[in-house]
Order: C-alpha cells, then sequence, then structure tokens
C-alpha cells in the first residue's frame, strides 16, 4: 500500500545467475530448450554450432519427411502455446496435395504471467530456426513467417542477426545442405494486440489486416489457413524442441517427463514467491507443490507468509488455492480439478493479497485486448471491467456482485470451472467452460473475478454496501495494492 | 512531408518482395514510417497505401487496431509502466504513482521537452522480474523508484543514446534475405505443385 512496497520486494529478492537470461535458473534436471541459456553469447551461430547446433537439421534430412513427421508424432510433442495440441497430429491435418503450405511460428507471447517465448528467442535464436526448418520440411512447407511480438526489440534483434547467419552458412533458403530442401524464413513484426496470439488473428494480422479471430469452421489453419492455403501454426517452445528430438529421437524424448506429457515444459512463475523465475521442468510429474516450495524452485512464499492463492496456467486460467498444491503438470488432471495449465505462466499471491483488485488488474487486462468482433466480449468484457473497478473503489453494492455473474453468464453460459475449496465446501467444476465467442479472450476477461468470488467471498462481501445499509468507504479502500 | 524518404522506399520494396501478397507488408511498412517519423502521419499512410495498391483508409483501418502505432507526435522515447496481474502484484500502481509525479505528466501524455511519453502498458513478457517498465520496448526489471529515477536522469542526459535508438526504431539491425539464397514468395493462385523434397504419395 505504500512505497517502500516496492523497495523491499527489490532487495529481498534473488537474482538470477545469468544476467544475459532475466529471471532463469537452471537446476539438477534435464534440460532440452535451455541447454543453452549457461553461456552468454548462445544467440551466435558460433556458439550453436559449437553446442551441437544444426545437427538436428542434418539429422532430419538424412530421413524422408514422412519418417520425420512420425519421429515428432511419437515423441508427443503437445503445443505449447496453451491449448497443448499434440503438434505431429497437427501437421497431419494438412489436406493432401494443396500447394503451397505455410509455416506461421507464433512468437506473440503476451499471456499474462508468461515468460518463456521471449526468453528462447534472445538467448537461442538459432534453435527456433533449426526447430523451423525441421518443420518444414517433414511437414512440406514452402514459406516460414516468424511472427515476434512487436514490443520485444531485443528477441526483434537477436532473431533478425540469427536469420541472417543462418542465411549466409546455407541452413535457410534454396537447396538447404546441398538438398531438395528450401524454404524462406521471414522475420515479421507484431505492433501490438494481445488477440493475435489466436492462431486464425495471428494469420489475418500476417494478412495486414486488423488481428481478429476468424469464425469457426474451420477449425484448423491446416486446412485453410494463411491466404487461404494450408497453415502449420506452431509456438515458439513447441518448435525449439524439435532440433533435440532430431538430434536425439523420440524415445529420448518420451524418456523425460511422463508418457501422456513428455519432455519438459518452460514454467514462469512470478508474484509472491521467495525466486520468481523461469524453470524448465519435466513434464507431467513435478507438481505445482514442487514448484511454489522447491529448494530448486521458489522456494516459498516470500516473508515465510501463507499461499492465498494461485493462477496455475496464464491470466486464462481459474484459480488454484492450495487445495490444489499436489496436482501435477499434466493437463487432464488439471482439467478435472477446474483449471487449465495453458501458457506456462503461474502467478502466486500470498495471505496479503487484495484479491479484488489482483482479480481487477486481470479483467482490466481482457477488456481492454477484446478486438470488438464478439459482442458478449466487446460489451460484456467492459462491463465487466467497471463493476470490477467500483467494488474495488468500495463504491459497490452487493447488487453489483450479482451483476458480475449475471454479465457472466452471457459469455460463459452455464456450469463455471472453478477449484474446490475445503475451507467453503465447494466441489470443483471441471474446465473448460462453454462460451458465446468466437475466440477465449471474452471468456477470460470472466475467469479471474470469478475464481475470485467463488474462492474468496468474504473479501467482496467486505468490500460492498448492502441494500438498506448506510454507505461508509475506509479512506484506505481502492489503493489496490 | 513525412512521405516515405527515397531510401525507406527501397527498403519498403525489399520487404514487399518477401510477402506472397502485398497486403501482408502492411505493418511492417508503418512500422518504417514511424521509425522514420516517430510516429505514423496521414502522408506516410498515403504513401504505404500506394506501395502495397490499398486505400489510404485500409491502412489506416488496420494500423488503427494495433497499440504500438502512435498517431500524434511521440516523445523522443515512449516508457511504458506494465500493470497488469503479476506487476501489480509486486507494486507497479505505486510505481506509476511514483513516474507521474516525478515527471508532472499524467500517464498518455509527454512531458513539455518533448523527450518522454509516459503510459499504462500490458503484460511485457518479463513476469518474474516485476514490477517492469519498457522504454521504447527495451526492457528494465525491478524497477524501483530510485532506478526510475537514475533511468530518466540518464534518458536526459544521454547516457543511454548507444542502447536505446529514438522512438520508432524497433531493432537496430533489420533482416537481410540475400538475393541469391532467397527461394521466393510466390503468389498462392501461381502455385500448383508441391515442393521438390516432397514426393507425392498416389491417391
Amino acid at each position: 500500500m505504500s512505497n517502500d512496497h516496492i523497495s523491499r520486494e527489490n532487495t529481498d529478492r534473488v537474482v538470477s545467475p545469468y544476467p544475459w537470461a532475466p529471471g532463469f535458473y537452471p537446476g539438477d534436471r534435464p534440460q532440452i530448450v535451455t541447454s543453452r541459456f549457461q553461456y552468454d553469447d548462445a544467440y551466435t551461430l558460433e556458439r550453436y554450432h559449437a553446442t551441437g547446433g544444426y545437427e538436428g537439421l542434418r539429422a532430419a534430412l538424412a530421413k524422408s519427411p514422412s519418417e520425420v513427421s512420425e519421429e515428432v508424432k511419437n515423441a508427443t510433442l503437445l503445443g505449447r502455446g496453451g491449448a497443448g495440441f499434440p503438434a505431429g497430429t497437427k501437421w497431419g491435418f494438412t489436406p493432401q496435395g494443396v500447394w503451397p503450405r505455410y509455416l506461421v511460428v507464433n512468437g506473440d507471447e503476451s499471456e499474462p504471467g508468461t515468460y518463456k517465448d521471449r526468453l528462447l528467442m534472445e538467448c537461442d535464436p538459432h534453435q527456433l530456426i533449426e526447430g523451423c526448418l525441421i518443420a518444414s520440411y517433414a511437414a512440406g512447407l514452402s514459406q516460414c513467417f516468424l511472427y515476434i511480438r512487436g514490443e520485444m526489440a531485443l528477441a526483434h534483434e537477436r532473431v533478425a542477426a540469427a536469420l541472417d547467419e543462418a542465411y549466409a552458412a546455407g541452413y535457410i533458403g534454396k537447396n538447404i545442405l546441398g538438398t531438395d530442401f528450401g524454404v524462406d524464413i521471414v522475420l515479421h513484426t507484431g505492433a501490438g494486440a494481445y488477440v493475435v496470439g489466436e492462431e486464425t488473428a495471428l494469420i489475418e494480422s500476417l494478412e495486414g489486416e486488423r488481428g481478429m479471430p476468424r469464425l469457426k469452421p474451420p477449425y484448423f489453419p491446416a486446412a485453410v489457413g494463411l491466404y487461404g492455403q494450408p497453415t502449420i501454426v506452431n509456438n515458439v517452445e513447441t518448435l525449439a524442441n524439435l532440433p533435440f528430438i532430431a538430434k536425439e529421437g523420440a524415445a529420448a524424448y518420451t524418456a523425460v517427463g511422463t508418457a501422456t506429457s513428455p519432455g519438459t515444459r518452460m514454467i514462469a512463475v512470478s508474484g509472491h514467491v521467495v525466486r520468481p523465475g523461469v524453470y524448465e521442468i519435466v513434464n507431467g510429474s513435478t507438481t505445482f507443490r514442487d514448484l511454489l516450495y522447491g529448494d530448486e524452485y521458489c522456494q516459498g512464499i516470500r516473508d515465510g507468509n501463507d499461499l492465498k492463492a494461485f493462477v496455475p496456467g496464464g491470466g486464462s486460467a481459474p484459480w488454484f488455492t492450495a487445495d490444489q498444491l499436489d496436482i501435477p503438470f499434466e493437463g487432464p488432471q488439471a482439467g478435472a480439478a477446474g483449471s487449465m495449465l495453458g501458457s506456462g505462466a503461474v502467478m502466486v499471491m500470498d495471505s496479503t493479497t487484495d484479491i479484488p483488485a489482483a482479480a481487477l488488474s486481470l479483467v482490466r487486462f481482457y477488456a481492454h485486448e477484446s478486438c470488438g468482433k464478439c459482442v458478449p466480449c466487446r460489451e460484456g468484457g467492459t462491463w465487466l471491467y467497471r463493476l470490477v473497478q467500483r467494488v474495488v473503489d468500495g463504491h459497490g453494492t452487493d447488487a453489483d456482485l450479482q451483476t458480475i455473474l449475471d454479465v457472466g453468464q452471457s459469455i460463459c453460459p452455464g456450469d463455471m470451472p472453478h477449484a474446490s475449496s475445503e475451507r467453503l465446501g465447494l466441489d470443483a467444476v471441471p474446465f473448460p467452460y462453454k462460451m458465446t465467442t468466437i475466440c477465449f479472450v471474452g471468456p477470460s476477461a470472466y475467469v479471474p473475478i470469478h475464481s475470485a468470488m467463488t474462492l474468496f467471498p468474504e473479501d467482496f462481501d467486505a468490500l460492498v454496501t448492502k441494500r438498506g445499509e448506510r454507505r461508509s468507504i475506509p479512506v484506505m479502500a481502492g489503493a489496490g495494492e | 512531408m513525412s512521405r516515405l524518404s527515397d531510401h525507406n522506399v527501397i527498403v519498403a520494396k525489399e520487404i514487399i518482395a518477401r510477402y506472397p501478397k502485398p497486403k501482408s507488408a502492411l505493418i511492417p511498412l508503418v512500422h518504417l514510417s514511424q521509425q522514420q517519423n516517430g510516429y505514423v502521419t496521414d502522408d506516410a499512410m498515403r504513401h504505404v497505401a500506394e506501395l502495397i495498391d490499398v486505400t489510404p483508409a485500409e491502412v489506416y483501418g488496420t494500423a488503427s487496431f494495433y497499440e504500438m502505432f502512435r498517431f500524434e507526435p511521440t516523445g523522443k522515447y515512449l516508457v511504458n509502466i506494465c500493470g497488469t496481474m503479476s506487476c501489480q502484484l509486486m507494486g507497479a500502481e505505486s510505481l506509476m504513482h511514483h513516474a507521474e509525479h516525478t515527471l508532472g505528466v499524467k500517464a498518455g501524455s509527454t512531458t513539455s521537452d518533448g523527450l518522454i511519453t509516459l503510459q499504462h502498458a500490458e503484460c511485457q513478457a518479463a513476469c518474474t522480474e516485476a514490477p517492469t517498465l519498457q522504454v521504447n520496448y527495451r526492457h528494465r526489471y525491478r524497477v524501483t523508484p530510485e532506478a526510475f529515477d537514475e533511468l530518466i536522469a540518464d534518458l536526459r542526459s544521454g547516457a543511454l543514446d548507444a542502447e536505446i535508438p529514438p522512438h520508432g526504431t524497433l531493432g537496430r539491425n533489420r533482416q537481410q534475405i540475400p538475393a541469391d539464397r532467397t527461394v521466393g514468395a510466390p503468389d498462392p493462385d501461381d502455385v500448383t505443385e508441391g515442393p521438390a523434397w516432397i514426393q507425392v504419395s498416389p491417391a
């Protein structure tokens, strides 16, 4: 609530051992995509070559494209953008005999709490480029567009320089490494719009349009995508896994993690932990308790406080509390418990957190980022933002709380997913929700306030004036922290 | 005059040639104009429209969707303070109050010397290093009030000129695709055959 709050936070916290990869902490565990983060020059071709770079591409080119596809399918590489769809299966959705096919790399990382793709692009751009090349070879893609979020100046510089090096070395362009295989990779710059992370909006944006999601069906750009052609859209982290899979094989990849969630994944943990950071964790078996309390991860809640709540998978994910700490990073288990793993972003709130104000920061985000195409999101998101702001400011009434739920119902009709709560005697409602919008932005404006009100009703009750009561707002109300 | 310069027209044509359809170059070209002029001018949008053969209204229609494009004169340095959850939890609102008082302007406006534009921003993908801000889209991490004051002093004195180019310049380098290496970007309507390395399986 005061300025000393920020200075205190900044002195206590641990700082990453690698200043060139802010927030990244290695550990005694397998590193698939962050293996070069220990070098301050990992973004150069020289370092990449010295550490096994482009060997995955050579291994892939020694096989047929369908063999490479099969290898990726066998690795069960789950998409890291949020939906968790297997990449190999996605490639298989391209219709036979329709050419050309494109690859669009989704580097528009902007889900609240998510911080991994930017590190991968800044620290190890050649790994991403090699992944693009392997995917293009396997799926017959003749041009690749690397769409990087506009607000990442350093990532642009690093990726542009790496692409220049790779062109000059013969890894990109015509007759790659003396074969028939040829593909161009074009760096494309976004200009600031969260919704463009949705794959059909990304394609619209790449066509020079406003970044609004396309009406479904067709559900997959793999069938109808960029310029109406078959288009594979993959996340940066997903593609960054391909060099390892191509070089070491699917079996080496599935040897890490669980059968249904193999390999590793990058998780950013932010908020009220002792050591917020980006961790490459073993997929499937690592639990939220390991991550939040483990010595090689976040080392517990700051100042010895209790955990109040955490967002398990980016701002769009329903919230968990201490009751859900033992859930592992396994999509179906998180889903059954009422949330999702999303984009690998955990935001932690300790017992001192002003829950309504925290929820407001997310509601405002999604209301602000609505593209305006679907009415329930455009109007409902703004309504939610205004209502929650009013409640946080202390001007709300109990009727406003009901209106929030009513507006939410028009975006997500029916039962809304939420976690169980032993304290409140609540059972979980499993993910996902029903929605009246094309994409997930609209529901995401409702998710945080619904979670907050469901799990911490008393925090809202204390803020609002009841009908028939005299209004009296303490001067501290609305401080927002 | 704020049409693209002769040099930037050459750059623009290179960019357009990388895409199967010219309109895909719209956003990169508006960025290029913003790099040249510091903000997006009406004349520049008309010029971009000519270059990619669409109407000026289409250029404005797309450009106005995106937050990085600014249609009014902007400070040499655009300071964006993140206010989304991770930063909010770590004191972003106090930081913004401090910034407004230090600069003497409200968020969303520019200091009277035209040097600094202060803005509220959403998630900057640096959540573990909260609270964060960006100066011309270059990150600053774990920003304390003292660190903010130092940053402003450095911007005013020019100490950061080498690291932070003026607003509008995204990257100090630009991708160069060598003419002898490129596969090219044919219009998809003109492509009938699959790529050489893919054997088409018999139907």
